[in-house]
């Protein structure tokens, strides 16, 4: 070989010495064998890596021009809403980097959720991968915390108020409700403690935890190796050199595959960001082009379509229960629609993982649970009615039955053999 | 069963029941009119930029609309030395809020604030500005019917003459104005595709890029695709 | 065997496109990144020229303005200033102006367009510090008899003469910077930009 390659070989050898990058690659790329019939659900998981990294590096760099700051400027503009159309015109490229954040946070939502769908359908929360699925659960309560941080710090009209609603809800907590409002939000309202305080959450503390509890799931995922839409174990079957006969090394094979998902991903982002940035309103929302005002409440408070279904989920609980307000039910009907996911790999009962082999009743449950789904977060845009509460009060039941009732319907369901090794 | 699945399906479809409550004209497209741009900077700078500041927008910015820098500071600039600066005002928020009730707000993002189901931005601020009729309950002697009990006088009031509100909550132009209905629809037609241009300038650049870049996503696209084939042959 | 070698190179060939291709995109996505971190409008509008009327500068006078956050000397030099500066040809250590610390313009003696007007960066080129006026000459300057007039920086003792121009065995290295500067009139500065056309 030639004198370079020999230098370059000679200096891995070194760091190997003292660092495992080698083993490291081996273990988790070149010599990761995952099962060779992933499908289009299986993009996901890189995908939003990928919004991961990108969020954090656009954010960097805004924050080097956004002030968290809730003071009026000599225009009567707050500092931090005049920051963002500063990033929008006077700092170069800076429109395109805001666009890139604002759009990546909508993305990040909906890759997550259809990696979790994923996890739902093909029995990826089930053993021995009960732990990965937990993490992944802390991860989205994670990730739904760093975008209630983030959406403050334009201080817009939806940002200010939509704070001032989800923090006012926890003073409905019996007993301490109050003073923990008062302790949130650093104020008796909303205000630039808050917005300084939400801006050291969103830029620091919660990226770090949300790094390193990616870096978790990922651990937990090689220690026992992935799943696969016939949800069967690969390990099961191995060749005389110990590996998986259904199984490929990450890397070349799904490196070069998830390179194409990142294409795809690329164009339908970039549609996006230089098209339609504003998202018809949904990734970027009219109202929140308004300067936040504390003394004008907006005619329609919702929060972003990613938080909407679990709003709806709030909104729908209107009776009082054991002495307590409907306030307080409503937040525990909300957070409850979140941590019971966590429970899913008690929750499922069945012999088998895959929804390929289930049989008609978990069929139907997950179909009725999209509906649902779906339909409590569309309700959640809309202003309340008397037969927008009704719908949803039937929804967030059926929303809860799937989980509640899954140890029973799992259980009864007629369910097929599965296969020995992996199909298509 | 299945009825019961029917209609649990199709039940949230009830939801879909209410429409839009205002109706708004629509704003003719001039956003690449550079000649209407800049009669709408020219209209905005003599007749909004009194009361209303845009104090995330520089001057030198309508560079954008083909403009020199000596004509920046010749046609355009009253409240401000450099080109360099922005469009603030002089009219403190104390004395604004005694006198109009409300600070008349920063028109900065105005186009991209006044959006909503009913229409884009510029639809509101179309109908906005055509909308205003006598009104002499209301302290300026003005209502809007975009805007109902606005703070806003009729700025414009000499250029489009003096609207009243009929029996049939149709307004009427009772006296006329220095410009005909049609002259004067498009001189707001201007100034609310300036006020467009304004919320966001860097969208035409925007839009432009955006093509090159799918372009060039679309073929990388062919070339990953083709990689991830002759790998995956090993596989299969 | 061919088939296999026509494989490897078509292989090595898409990757090598392949990575080609995205380090293109790489790059072009690296650009609003870098680009961001240059000086946004806003700096370059507050570090854009200023105007300075010098028609109230009596002769022997001195003025300071600031220009990108320095402080801006502003001399109406007399005739004897004027003259002092040959008798420090030979005491600074780039008489002639040969280092590129002045527009070409100011590439002369009295490191100026008009001779009289004297315009310079008040900023000492050793460490940065401003050094103090001492325009009179004599021993009144606490420097030494012989002193001409000029500039002595208190933090290290660096001195300039009356061109700006740095005396020979000081910390400092260079003569002191002169700005871009043009006239808008008689007694107009426009401190910040050439003139048009130069």
């Amino acid at each position: 070989m030639s004198a370079i390659t020999a230098k370059m070989r000679g200096l891995l050898e070194w760091v190997d010495a003292r660092l495992p990058v080698t083993s490291f690659w081996k273990a988790h790329l070149a010599e990761y064998y995952a099962p060779k019939n992933f499908n289009f659900w299986y993009f996901f998981g890189s995908l939003a890596l990928l919004v991961l990294v990108m969020q954090i590096v656009t954010g960097i760099v805004l924050t080097m021009h956004y002030k968290p700051d809730a003071s009026l400027n000599a225009s009567g503009v707050p500092v931090a809403f005049a920051s963002v159309e500063y990033i929008m015109r006077d700092v170069p490229g800076g429109w395109l980097l805001r666009y890139m954040h604002s759009t990546g946070a909508s993305a990040f939502f909906i890759v997550v959720y259809l990696h979790m769908f994923r996890g739902l359908i093909y029995g990826s929360h089930r053993k021995p991968r009960e732990l990965i699925w937990v993490v992944g659960m802390v991860i989205f309560l994670m990730l739904m915390a760093e975008a209630f941080f983030g959406y403050l710090l334009p201080w817009g009209q939806m940002s200010f108020w939509g704070a001032q609603v989800i923090v006012n809800m926890f003073s409905a907590i019996p007993l301490i409700g109050p003073d923990l409002s008062l302790w949130l939000r650093g104020d008796f309202v909303v205000g630039d403690a808050t917005l300084n305080r939400f801006f050291a959450f969103h830029v620091i503390a919660v990226p770090l935890v949300l790094l390193g509890l990616v870096a978790v799931h990922v651990l937990a995922l090689h220690e026992v190796g992935s799943n696969n839409p016939d949800g069967i174990e690969i390990k099961n079957k191995k060749d005389d050199k110990g590996i998986p006969l259904d199984g490929i090394p990450f890397h070349p094979y799904y490196t070069v595959k998830d390179i194409v998902g990142v294409v795809v991903f690329a164009m339908i982002f970039a549609s996006v960001i230089f098209f339609m940035p504003e998202g018809g309103g949904y990734f970027l929302e009219f109202n929140n082009f308004v300067p936040a005002n504390p003394f004008q409440t907006p005619a329609h408070i919702a929060p972003v379509w990613y938080f909407t279904p679990y709003y709806s989920v709030l909104r729908s609980i209107t009776y009082p229960l054991f002495g307590i307000e409907a306030k307080f039910w409503g937040i525990v009907g909300m957070g409850g629609a979140v941590v019971i996911m966590l429970f899913l790999p008690w929750l499922d009962r069945s012999p088998v993982k895959s929804i390929r082999y289930k049989g008609p009743i978990f069929k139907t449950a997950v179909a009725i649970f999209i509906v649902a789904f779906l339909t409590l977060g569309y309700l959640g845009m809309q202003p309340p009615t008397p037969v927008g509460i009704a719908i949803a009060q039937v929804c967030s039941l059926l929303y809860f039955a799937f989980f509640l009732f899954m140890p029973i319907y799992t259980r009864l369901d007629r369910c097929k053999a599965e296969p020995e090794r992996v199909t298509g | 069963m299945k009825t019961l699945l029917c209609a649990l399906l199709l039940a949230p479809l009830l939801a879909l029941a209410s429409g839009p409550e205002l109706h708004l004209d629509r704003m003719p497209d001039k956003s690449g009119d550079v000649a209407a741009l800049q009669n709408g900077a020219k209209l905005f700078v003599n007749y909004c930029l009194n009361c209303h500041s845009a104090s995330s927008m520089r001057y030198n910015r309508l560079r954008d609309l083909e403009l020199t820098d000596q004509e920046i500071r010749d046609n355009l600039m009253f409240t401000a030395d450099k080109v360099g600066e922005p469009m603030t005002i002089a009219m403190r928020r104390a004395d604004a809020k005694q006198w109009f009730g409300v600070p008349p707000p920063d028109l900065t993002v105005i186009a991209r604030a006044r959006a909503s189901e009913a229409g884009s931005g510029g639809d509101w601020l179309y109908t906005y500005l055509r909308g205003f009729y006598r009104d002499d309950t209301r302290p300026s002697g003005w209502n809007n019917s975009v805007f109902p009990n606005v703070g806003m006088p009729h700025v414009l009031w000499e250029l489009q003459g003096e609207q009243v509100l009929g029996e049939d909550r149709k307004l009427k132009l009772a006296v006329a104005g220095t410009l005909k209905p049609e002259a004067y629809d498009a001189a707001v037609a201007d100034l609310v595709a300036y006020l467009q241009y304004m919320g966001e300038p860097a969208a035409p650049f925007r839009r432009r890029l955006g093509i090159f870049v799918l372009v060039f996503l679309a073929g990388f696209l062919v070339l990953a695709y083709a990689l991830k084939r002759e790998f995956w042959k090993d596989v299969h | 065997m061919d088939g296999e070698q026509g494989v490897d190179c078509k292989r090595r060939r898409l990757v090598m496109a392949t990575a080609a291709v995205g380090g293109v995109a790489g790059v072009a996505t690296l650009i609003p990144f870098v680009a961001s971190l240059l000086p946004s409008e806003r700096a370059k509008a507050a570090g854009a020229p200023i105007e300075v009327d010098i028609s109230k500068l009596a002769v022997g006078d001195m003025i300071t303005v600031e220009w990108r956050g320095k402080p801006v000397w502003i001399i109406n030099r007399s005739k004897e200033m004027l003259a002092s500066l040959k008798k420090t040809d030979d005491q600074v250590s780039d008489p002639n102006s040969d280092k590129p610390m002045q527009p070409e313009y100011c590439k002369n003696e009295t490191r100026s367009i008009k001779p009289e007007i004297f315009v310079a960066i008040g900023v000492c080129t050793h460490l940065g510090c401003s050094p103090t006026e001492k325009l009179a000459p004599g021993a009144e300057s606490g420097i030494d008899p012989d002193w001409q007039g000029g500039f002595l920086c208190p933090c290290h003792g660096s001195t300039f003469d009356l061109a700006g121009r740095v005396f020979k065995n000081k910390p400092a290295p260079d003569n002191l910077e002169i700005p871009p500067y043009t006239y808008l009139g008689e007694s107009k500065l426009l401190i910040g930009e050439d003139k048009k056309g130069a």
